[in-house]
């Protein structure tokens, strides 16, 4: 990353912020249903890629597997839905339960019974997880490519688990969420789904922000020491550790909201979201959006997202082609992401290519120039 | 006794899959750092060529010899993912050498093109592309070295790619005339028949054994010993070696690592290639099927330990010993009538998709006590 970054003007930054918030508050009215819906679905993955962008543009740690606590955090919401409109049903249990002659609640369904249990659940569950698998995985100093490799295996292992588990959690077949009722209101409704477009825009907001608290500071500078030289940091007395599990819980924490949000909104949550393709699709909207910028982050969600459902409406083939491509664009030609590269020497070095500024003379170069102008 | 020969044949042969599959990218992860994740899809164009061989040598021409179609592609199957393997290095891995994490992610860009590749391109005409890719890439350096060294290579290089193209096109269209089979694109799985003398069982010491499985544990034998034997005997493999255990000194010494990256690049997906025709004896070929072995190879890997050919083996006929045993329940028909609680979590892991999930808890068990694998290598460095 480069120190030099270009001042925006302020008036620019405020007029952008305005904007972007003015489109936000028109959304839910301009928009049709459909369109609120998928924005706000693409707004709520945003926020799991912000845990990507701690984990891996911050800290360095690039983990292919954070679709175990996305798919955690909707399986918690679903339940606790699934569990509060299910009185009509026999035994007063879900009704997928039925199909399978279960006729008593498994027992780590009851405690989703309480609102208040699973509003703590949706977070602290993904991220108590992520903690216990971080921190066998760090211990050994386990970490660069056998770190994600890890990663992987670990998301395919649970995807094999809730693929499995007909008689617990439904297997395949996932968790319905549309048609259960919340408040009194279906939560596929019209309203409803306004509502959650809402609460989505807020807590994208919120996280984007507690993001910036957590790599402000001391601890965010032992985060980038870290990414960049990790057996300095531990010479000089941190142990890294503890940072990379706290960090790597957090992203599992926001994973967990992530994913809650996105159920809502689909419909749905089955284990096809911890599928090994969505996982690195979700690393693949931060390293085109910007890594280590978190603004990056969130706008790589949402419009990598939003193209990827246009493209797929019209030419469906294309879609892979577009997205293999990408992958292999954004890591040989644009390493810091679009935003990176207009934060840093990028649109400056695009014009220089083409003569319209003026050439800033670096310290090698100057010394290299000068000693020929002196050898003549 | 009968019951555990059973077990242990199972596991060796699902360990030798996944070892001819393992095998190449332990190599290439020793050497480069890099975890090829287009591993699986360079498996998927081995399967994939074995399908367009076996249509090939049905036509009128090839057919006395059709029972030997299976030996032929073996060879043809390292060729085609050999040369896909050593563009990938010369246009992708290359660029990214010293970011392994970059790596990964370009190279899972490229085994989602490789995929939709061969959704929407006629085999036929993918054949056509990979022979021009070959002659294009093989054919420059077989010039005498006075035309090497001139200043006009750079046409002949470009006339020769212009020949490869044609020839390239002219065989597409060729095969894609004659074999009506490969002249259309299609996402469904094909299948892969084994030639007659394949099909039907082997009775060794009174118990049936498949003969396409004993096929793979050959095929997978002699990969294992002609690849023992090119590292340790040849010239090149020296310097394979060499490069393996210090990079930046081998350099130093004159070895062209750049060379010793392509060759090596080249082998180990040719070795997945190999693997693909494996495969391709199990079951049916789709655009995905290099999907399914993908994370056990890198399990061999993590287990095994970086850059140990034996740490490969051992841990791939570990894990596919393990995996037939969990899978299968077989300790609780071994010994019957243990505890109850025991035998109903035997039970509960008892399938395909939950023995991974106990034999992957037991690799991070493991690997708290060997962080580094079965067999470390040896070094005083505190990073690499």
């Amino acid at each position: 990353m480069s120190l030099s970054k270009i001042k925006f003007d302020k008036k620019i930054v405020l007029s952008f912020w305005i904007i972007l918030i003015a489109l936000v508050i028109a959304a839910p009215t301009l928009l049709p249903v459909f369109r609120l819906n998928l924005l706000g679905r693409y707004l709520s993955l945003s926020i799991v890629a912000l845990g990507v962008d701690l984990i891996w543009g911050y800290t360095g740690l690039l983990s292919l597997g954070q679709g175990i606590f996305f798919a955690l955090g909707g399986y918690c919401a679903a339940m606790y839905l699934q569990i509060t409109s299910s009185s009509e049903f026999p035994n007063n249990i879900p009704e997928f339960f039925a199909l399978y002659g279960v006729e008593k609640l498994p027992f780590f369904w009851e405690p989703f019974r309480s609102p208040i249990f699973t509003f703590f659940a949706i977070w602290i569950i993904p991220a108590l997880v992520a903690g216990l698998i971080g921190f066998l995985v760090f211990r050994n100093r386990i970490k660069g490519v056998y770190f994600s490799i890890l990663t992987q295996a670990s998301l395919l292992v649970f995807f094999n688990f809730f693929n499995g588990q007909q008689k617990l959690i439904n297997g395949t077949n996932g968790l319905k969420t549309d048609v259960t009722q919340l408040f009194g209101q279906m939560v596929g409704s019209e309203s409803m789904q306004r509502m959650f477009f809402w609460i989505t825009a807020f807590l994208v907001i919120a996280a984007w922000f507690f993001a910036k608290w957590v790599v402000k500071g001391r601890f965010g500078n032992i985060l980038i020491g870290i990414r960049d030289d990790e057996p300095r940091v531990r010479f000089t007395g941190y142990n890294p550790v503890i940072f990379k599990t706290i960090i790597f819980s957090i992203a599992g924490g926001l994973a967990g909201i992530s994913g809650a949000l996105y159920t809502v909104q689909s419909g749905i949550v089955s284990p096809q979201f911890m599928t090994v393709p969505f996982s690195i699709e979700m690393v693949i909207w931060v390293a085109v959006g910007g890594r280590g910028t978190l603004l990056g982050a969130i706008l790589g969600a949402v419009f990598i997202n939003y193209a990827k459902s246009l493209v797929s409406e019209a030419l469906p083939a294309s879609w892979m082609f577009i997205q293999g491509g990408l992958f292999i664009l954004v890591v040989t030609a644009l390493p810091e992401g679009v935003l990176g590269w207009i934060q840093g020497d990028g649109p400056r070095n695009l014009l220089q290519r083409f003569g319209l500024k003026r050439k800033i003379e670096t310290y090698p170069s100057l010394e290299i120039n000068n000693k020929e102008g002196n050898n003549e | 006794m009968e019951l555990l020969l059973d077990s242990l044949f199972n596991g060796v042969a699902i360990g030798s899959v996944l070892l001819v599959a393992a095998l190449g990218l332990a190599i290439v992860f020793g050497l480069m750092g890099v975890i090829n994740l287009a591993h699986g899809e360079l498996m998927m164009l081995g399967a994939y060529t074995t399908y367009v061989t076996q249509l090939i040598f049905k036509l009128p021409i090839l057919k006395p010899f059709y029972n030997s179609y299976i030996i032929v592609s073996i060879f043809l199957a390292f060729i085609v993912s050999g040369v896909v393997g050593i563009l990938l290095e010369k246009t992708v891995i290359r660029k990214l050498y010293g970011s392994p994490l970059e790596t990964l992610l370009a190279t899972w860009g490229v085994s989602l093109i490789l995929q939709q590749f061969v959704r929407s391109v006629p085999l036929a005409y993918g054949t056509g592309l990979v022979i021009s890719l070959l002659i294009g890439l093989f054919l420059p350096t077989t010039f005498p070295s006075k035309i090497k060294e001139s200043i006009n290579f750079k046409y002949f290089k470009f006339s020769s790619w212009i020949f490869a193209a044609l020839t390239g096109v002219l065989t597409g269209s060729v095969i894609s005339s004659s074999v009506s089979k490969l002249s259309r694109a299609s996402a469904r799985n094909v299948d892969v028949t084994a030639p007659s003398w394949m099909r039907g069982q082997v009775e060794i010491i009174g118990t049936a054994f498949p003969k396409t499985r004993l096929m793979i544990i050959v095929i997978t034998i002699i990969s294992v010993i002609a690849i023992t034997l090119f590292l340790n005997q040849s010239a090149w493999g020296m310097r394979i070696r060499a490069v393996t255990q210090n990079r930046q000194m081998s350099d130093c010494l004159g070895i062209s690592t750049e060379k010793v990256d392509i060759i090596t690049f080249g082998i180990g997906s040719g070795l997945a290639g190999v693997a693909g025709v494996a495969v391709s004896l199990l079951g049916s070929v789709g655009p995905n099927v290099g999907g399914n072995y993908i994370v056990g190879c890198f399990m061999v890997v993590v287990l095994g330990g970086v850059g140990n050919l034996l740490g490969t083996v051992l841990a791939s006929f570990g894990i596919g010993i393990m995996t037939d045993l969990i899978g299968a329940g077989r300790l609780l028909s071994i010994w019957p009538d243990m505890p109850l609680p025991l035998s109903n979590t035997i039970n509960f892991f008892a399938t395909t998709s939950m023995a991974r999930v106990m034999i992957f808890a037991l690799i991070v068990i493991f690997l708290q006590f060997k962080p580094t694998g079965l067999f470390p290598q040896k070094g005083r460095m505190v990073e690499n």
